[in-house]
């Protein structure tokens, strides 16, 4: 019987793997996702026959388990019906705090509870989870408040902030070596643990909201690592492995992440944005800009063969996706190809742009990456840039700015560029965007729905 | 059942290396469902969270094991149905709109 079971929870490693590769394209991931599921299913039903089996579980176990994983589902299922696709990252984050939170308790409740004596075999992993697990419980928590508007999403630096960290951090790396070669002491547990659910807030609590993409891969990362000591810590292969996965996946995105950012990860975990030496510098400082009208840039697209669309997360902060896709649709009814380019960092977690857009009935043809777009630019007529400002700033290519390096989209190598804006207000890099004075560029101030709403009427009265 | 540990830190470094490889494959376009699938994934952690229900035989024990089996579903549940929930909406320029 343990051997089926054993088994059965090596095709559900297997098939977590498969499924993640059925996500290397649109068209198969959602079959990748459902495989992934159902090797879920199957696992959670072993751990049930085992548990059965053993019969060692009291009323009371029984009545606990079936309570808890009601309550946890009902949240679970609720929470991913309900959930706005803006509010992706808020949710992403809370499944990443949970996540971590139930690997450390495991890690807790094998240390508390009865049985063999406990030796630094599992005072190592138990050591590394409850840190990693209770860091990745508040620090989430307290993101997806940062991301909710609960908290402020400015970076929050008080006097002293980096002195606690380190302190924090030195208790944290202190009561995890105690806890380690003594697993049995309940001091250096409870010790580990108000350590690191502390380092959890202070860690996140002076990160600004721009670089949430990179923290909410960080704790996923954190959490797959967490899961993946629980499963040493109770020698169950099959957490070994999704943790390791999820561990392997949360890293590939931090790195993509920072790199689209051109920041360091540690940079990004100290925090504060543009408080230290680099102060903006002048590029075509204050130059004049051409402001035109909704009917002046309806011609212009109008007229194009080509258009490419590229949003900011102001397209989403204005909830302006729809509009944009309505507008896309009126020119591409009227022949003009229009495709989306989306920088790495458009939304506020990795590749959320793209979800907003394919909510907004976009075609995935029609998504670019920063990789394929860059190339598109020359052959565009139009370059249209909604609520996007430091990914578009070609300061980016010169040394000795914020942005320097900063891999940005080649907007200016359109023939034309358009750009929907409130005013001229700075991205969060506080440059000039050089882009804005150039004489190919237009300048359509405009809140981003209503404009692109007014575009749309306008191409519609053009072209009937 | 349990493995050594050298085993078990084989399975955890080969696995990682796995999955390396089949991640850097995923296209920028889906990485917010790569990441609600992944955190989907690592709700397996559901698995070890039944066990300890299975062996709490105290009041401190059973609160833990509540806590980690609930937050343990929530994220298998929440996580399929919301990486789901996504892909669905990404449609091809052919397919019907719904």
């Amino acid at each position: 019987m343990d051997t089926l079971v054993g088994y059965v929870m090596l095709a559900a490693a297997a098939c977590f793997v498969l499924g993640l590769h059925l996500m290397n394209h649109p068209a198969t991931a959602r079959a990748g996702n459902l495989l992934s599921a159902g090797a879920m299913g199957a696992a959670v039903l072993g751990a049930g026959v085992v548990i059965v089996r053993d019969a060692t579980i009291t009323a009371t176990g029984w009545l606990v388990l079936v309570a808890g994983a009601a309550t946890g589902s009902a949240a679970g299922f609720y929470a991913a019906r309900s959930v706005r696709m803006t509010a992706m990252p808020q949710l992403v984050s809370l499944f990443n705090a949970v996540g971590g939170g139930a690997a450390a308790l495991l890690a807790v409740s094998d240390l508390i509870g009865p049985g063999e004596a406990l030796t630094v075999r599992v005072g190592v992993p138990a050591a590394v989870d409850i840190a990693i697990g209770a860091v990745t419980f508040t620090g989430s928590l307290l993101a997806a408040a940062k991301l909710q508007g609960m908290v402020s999403g400015a970076p929050v630096v008080f006097a002293g902030s980096r002195v606690v960290n380190a302190a924090l951090g030195v208790t944290m790396l202190g009561a995890g070596a105690w806890l380690a070669v003594a697993p049995d002491s309940a001091v250096a547990l409870a010790l580990l643990a108000a350590a690191a659910l502390a380092f959890g807030v202070t860690m996140v609590l002076p990160i600004g909201g721009a670089d949430m993409p990179v923290v909410i891969s960080l704790l996923n990362a954190f959490t797959g690592t967490a899961v993946a000591m629980a499963g040493f810590v109770l020698g169950e292969t099959v957490l070994i492995i999704a943790g390791a996965l999820v561990g392997a996946s949360g890293g590939i995105l931090t790195k993509l992440m920072a790199d689209a950012m051109n920041r360091s990860i540690p940079n990004i975990i100290v925090g504060g944005f543009g408080t230290g030496a680099d102060a903006p510098t002048a590029g075509a400082a204050g130059g004049p800009v051409r402001a035109v009208t909704a009917d002046d840039v309806a011609i212009q697209l109008a007229y194009a063969a080509k258009v490419v669309v590229v949003p900011g997360y102001g397209l989403a902060a204005a909830q302006a996706q729809h509009e944009m896709a309505a507008l896309a649709d009126v020119l591409t009814a009227h022949g003009v190809e229009v495709t989306y380019a989306v920088h790495p960092v458009a939304g506020r977690m990795p590749g959320h742009m793209n979800v907003l857009l394919a909510e907004a009935n976009v075609p995935y043809e029609q998504l670019l990456d920063m990789d394929e777009a860059n190339p598109e630019f020359t052959r565009a007529d139009v370059a249209l840039v909604v609520g996007a400002n430091d990914v578009t700033n070609p300061a980016a290519r010169r040394p000795g700015n914020a942005i320097s390096g900063m891999p940005i989209l080649n907007v200016d190598h359109a023939r034309t560029v358009v750009v929907i804006k409130r005013s001229m207000g700075h991205g969060y890099a506080g440059l000039d965007n050089e882009l804005y004075t150039r004489p190919a560029t237009g300048m359509y101030f405009a809140d981003a729905k209503k404009g692109l709403a007014a575009l749309a009427a306008a191409v519609r009265t053009f072209v009937s | 059942m349990s493995p050594d540990l050298l085993t078990a830190v084989t399975i955890f470094t080969l696995s990682l290396l796995v999955g390396v490889e089949v991640i850097s494959k995923v296209p920028a376009t889906l990485h917010t469902p790569l990441m609600s699938g992944a955190n989907a994934i690592h709700g397996v952690v559901l698995v070890g969270a039944l066990y300890v229900a299975a062996s709490a035989h105290d009041a401190v024990g059973y609160v833990v094991a509540f806590l980690a089996v609930a937050f343990g579903a929530a994220n298998v549940v929440g996580g399929y149905v919301v990486t789901d929930r996504m892909l669905g909406m990404f449609r091809s320029r052919r397919a019907p709109e719904g």
